[in-house]
């Protein structure tokens, strides 16, 4: 402790766990111009004005690469601490540190973004097909490739009637969404997300072509000119439900589970419920978002079935009506019983999804992965005859294009995007959302933080990473020898499965590779 | 206007009845009415429905300001999620009464049954209040954050007008409950209090409007039979995490 310190009263952290970053600034490079000071909200970097020197904590550091990536001459850099625990199989560092941490404060462990245990990715053990010689494969530059896709109920059958000469549809088509490329922004609260990162994610919706979900946190009026592109969530707290809300949007979800934490609610923390949040939400400033883990209006499918023509009687029938589950372990059944309550559409969140705040342990250990639960419900509502009556959404920690053609390709109709929308907009992972510092103004509510996210900025990126996969995609479509997106939905023979037992390729319904 | 309900499914029930207030009708009777659901869903502001019989499931669900009278029994889910408005039922009415009720009024004259007004909420001008005349039944205005219930227990054979749980996760609001009140009925995060000047107030206007919407007459309930449940912080789950 020096001089300084002393003065200040300033006392050393008293926890037993060791910082998880080590900040190393350059005193060659360093100009003392306090850039890093400004920039962090952790509190690492202190300018010291007697000795007008800047230094750095380490122990507060997230690893958000914020200071280094604005300090304009290089100085920082931020390792994983060296501070090596003696090797143990069973007692890792994160066990031996969550167990620290408990200790100290005798609550929940939160955790922010998806899984990070390294559960198997599918994905990446499912390869894609290509046309050789046969079935010559089709140059997306030069030949029209269809990537439209309508998410709705179809109908059973299609009555043409002859009527002056001509033939006219006499079966009722149900409302459906129209997206030019088959991604949608999945949901994000404002209030768990600021409201310029809530902004971007709407209008980048409205110029790709796609759909934004709110989440359970309301729609906020400015963003309520987008609601043509916008899909409104009904969650357990009901936050910002009236109907208004239902009937601004394109189309209504319930959510009944996310893939971050099947089986809970959500606290939304007073500190985060400022004076927009909580015109948006319609509850007091500074109480707690309490979301209880079920709706308590919904025990059985029968009432899931009342909610959803509960909504569809409030929005005169003119809105698709989603329903939003985690992959759970009878997920297809679940799916099931959702497309019979009448869902038109049913979101699927595998267990690498993202979220604001989990709790650890749930984040870690519940659920099951989307690529199996995909599998799972299209198989299901195929062989039940009903896969017609609802599309099926996949979500939960799709990093990029080939993921969502792999996920087509298995049976869904569309992919929801979370974690990857907001890494485009600059999130670096360091999976620190629940504390409501987020370096970046993405996932913070604090007006110092959320002014470092320029919205014009943030809307170009993801227009960008949609019009980058959207081109990946229809190349990978067209190396298949595929010209439009419906012939590859469901269209498990483009897949193989390397390095796969027998029973997962069952369960995806997938070839081995060389078969 | 009036529309006979025998045999009418509900959809084309309430499409009929939201036809007629298109039309300009200001009030709509409904006989007949056997169970059929989400009448007044989603309904705004100027509109008044009278009905007759037994109304179906989530009657006035995402209401915005109508009126319903119900001559009769309600089953479950009255007021789901209603942003204003009024509904009177001269019954009983089911289960999950209120459920993230915002605003209006929902008064019962009979008993209601379990959950009734879970996570009701207020915010700035909206202020729901629901009045059952009866009994209610356990897990009454769990995870209550805003807004006031009142249970007048008449009729009751008991000494209580409620069951467990009362209040439980209860983060903001006043329940008002007349007969006796044990700790044990009610949650951890709310505290049981004799009502003060400023909520007899509240509560005497409330039960005036109460008598008047359902033609009773006043039957002079004393301060002292009732008993307030009222969370003990707005943060019941603050310390709940490790951060």
């Amino acid at each position: 402790m020096n001089e300084k310190d002393r003065k200040d009263g300033f006392q050393p952290r008293q926890w037993l766990v060791e910082p998880d970053f080590v900040v190393e600034r350059d005193p060659e490079k360093c100009i003392q111009c306090q850039v890093c000071v400004r920039q962090c909200a952790n509190d690492v970097h202190r300018y010291d004005e007697d000795d007008e020197t800047v230094s750095s904590d380490s122990s507060p550091c997230v690893g958000c690469h914020r200071c280094a990536s604005l300090c304009p001459t290089g100085a920082i850099s931020i390792k994983r601490s060296e501070l090596d625990f003696r090797p143990h199989g069973n007692w890792t560092a994160a066990a031996l540190r969550n167990v620290y941490k408990q200790a100290e404060t005798g609550g929940i462990l939160l955790a922010g973004m998806g899984n990070d245990q390294g559960l198997p990715v599918y994905w990446d053990r499912l390869l894609l097909n290509a046309s050789q010689v046969t079935n010559p494969s089709i140059d997306p530059l030069r030949e029209p490739m269809e990537t439209l896709t309508h998410l709705g109920r179809k109908p059973d059958r299609l009555r043409l009637l002859e009527r002056d000469g001509g033939v006219a549809l006499a079966t009722r088509i149900e409302p459906q969404l129209e997206l030019q490329v088959p991604v949608m922004f999945s949901a994000m609260s404002y209030g768990s997300i600021s409201y310029h990162a809530s902004m971007a994610l709407a209008r980048a919706a409205s110029e790709a072509g796609t759909y934004a979900n709110t989440g359970e946190g309301g729609l906020h009026r400015d963003i309520r000119p987008f609601g043509d592109n916008m899909i409104v969530q009904v969650a357990s707290g009901r936050f910002g439900v009236d109907s208004e809300y239902l009937n601004s949007a394109a189309a209504v979800e319930i959510k009944i589970g996310q893939g971050a934490k099947p089986g809970i609610g959500g606290h939304l923390p007073g500190e985060k419920v400022d004076g927009a949040v909580s015109e948006t939400r319609m509850i007091p400033e500074g109480t707690d978002a309490l979301s209880p883990a079920p709706h308590h209006d919904i025990y059985s499918i029968e009432d899931l079935r009342q909610l959803i023509y509960s909504i569809k009687e409030a929005t005169l029938y003119e809105k698709p009506v989603s329903v939003k589950i985690a992959a759970v372990h009878n997920v297809a059944a679940i799916a099931s019983g959702c497309v019979r309550a009448g869902a038109d559409i049913v979101a699927i969140d595998g267990c690498r999804g993202g979220t604001g705040a989990a709790p650890t342990m749930i984040r870690n250990n519940v659920g099951i992965p989307i690529e199996f639960a995909l599998a799972a419900v299209d198989s299901r509502l195929r062989e039940e005859g009903i896969r017609n009556q609802a599309s099926v959404i996949a979500a939960g920690g799709f990093r990029c294009s080939a993921d969502v053609v792999k996920a087509i390709a298995l049976g869904a109709d569309a992919v929801y995007l979370g974690t990857v929308a907001l890494v485009a907009m600059g999130c670096h992972m360091c999976q620190k959302c629940y504390t409501g510092k987020c370096n970046w103004g993405i996932a913070t509510q604090d007006p110092y933080l959320t002014r470092r996210l320029n919205p014009d900025m943030a809307t170009r990126r993801l227009v960008n990473l949609l019009r980058a996969w959207k081109l990946e995609i229809k190349e990978m479509m067209g190396g298949m020898g595929i010209n439009a997106i419906e012939s590859l939905r469901g269209n498990r023979e483009h897949l193989r499965g390397v390095g796969l037992t027998d029973r997962e390729l069952r369960i995806l319904d997938v070839k081995a590779a060389g078969e | 206007m009036r529309i006979d309900a025998e045999n009418l499914h509900y959809r084309e029930l309430n499409e009929r009845i939201r036809a007629a207030f298109s039309k300009n009708s200001a009030e709509v009777v409904v006989d007949n009415v056997r169970g059929q659901r989400y009448i007044g869903a989603g309904l705004e502001g100027g509109a008044r429905i009278v009905i007759n019989g037994v109304a179906g499931n989530d009657l006035g669900a995402f209401m915005d300001g109508a009126e319903v009278i119900v001559n009769g029994n309600a089953q479950d889910g009255v007021a789901n999620t209603m942003n204003a408005g009024r509904i009177v039922v001269h019954g009983g009415a089911g289960d999950i009464l209120g459920y993230s009720m915002r605003g209006g009024r929902l008064f019962v004259r009979d008993d209601v049954g379990y959950r009734a007004g879970i996570h009701m909420k207020a915010y700035e001008g909206r202020f729901p209040v629901v009045v059952v005349g009866g009994r209610a039944g356990d897990y009454l205005g769990e995870y209550m954050a805003g807004g006031v219930m009142v249970v007048l227990g008449r009729g009751s054979h008991g000494p209580t007008c409620v069951g467990e749980w009362v209040g439980t996760g209860m983060h903001g609001g006043l329940l008002f409950l007349r007969g006796a009140l044990e700790p044990w009925q009610v949650g951890a995060e709310v505290g049981i209090a004799e009502p003060d000047d400023e909520d007899w107030r509240l509560l005497s206007d409330i039960l005036a409007d109460y008598y008047e919407a359902m033609g009773l007459e006043d039957p002079g309930f004393g301060r002292d039979e009732f008993r307030k449940v009222y969370p003990q912080t707005a943060r019941p789950y603050g310390t709940l995490y490790a951060y």
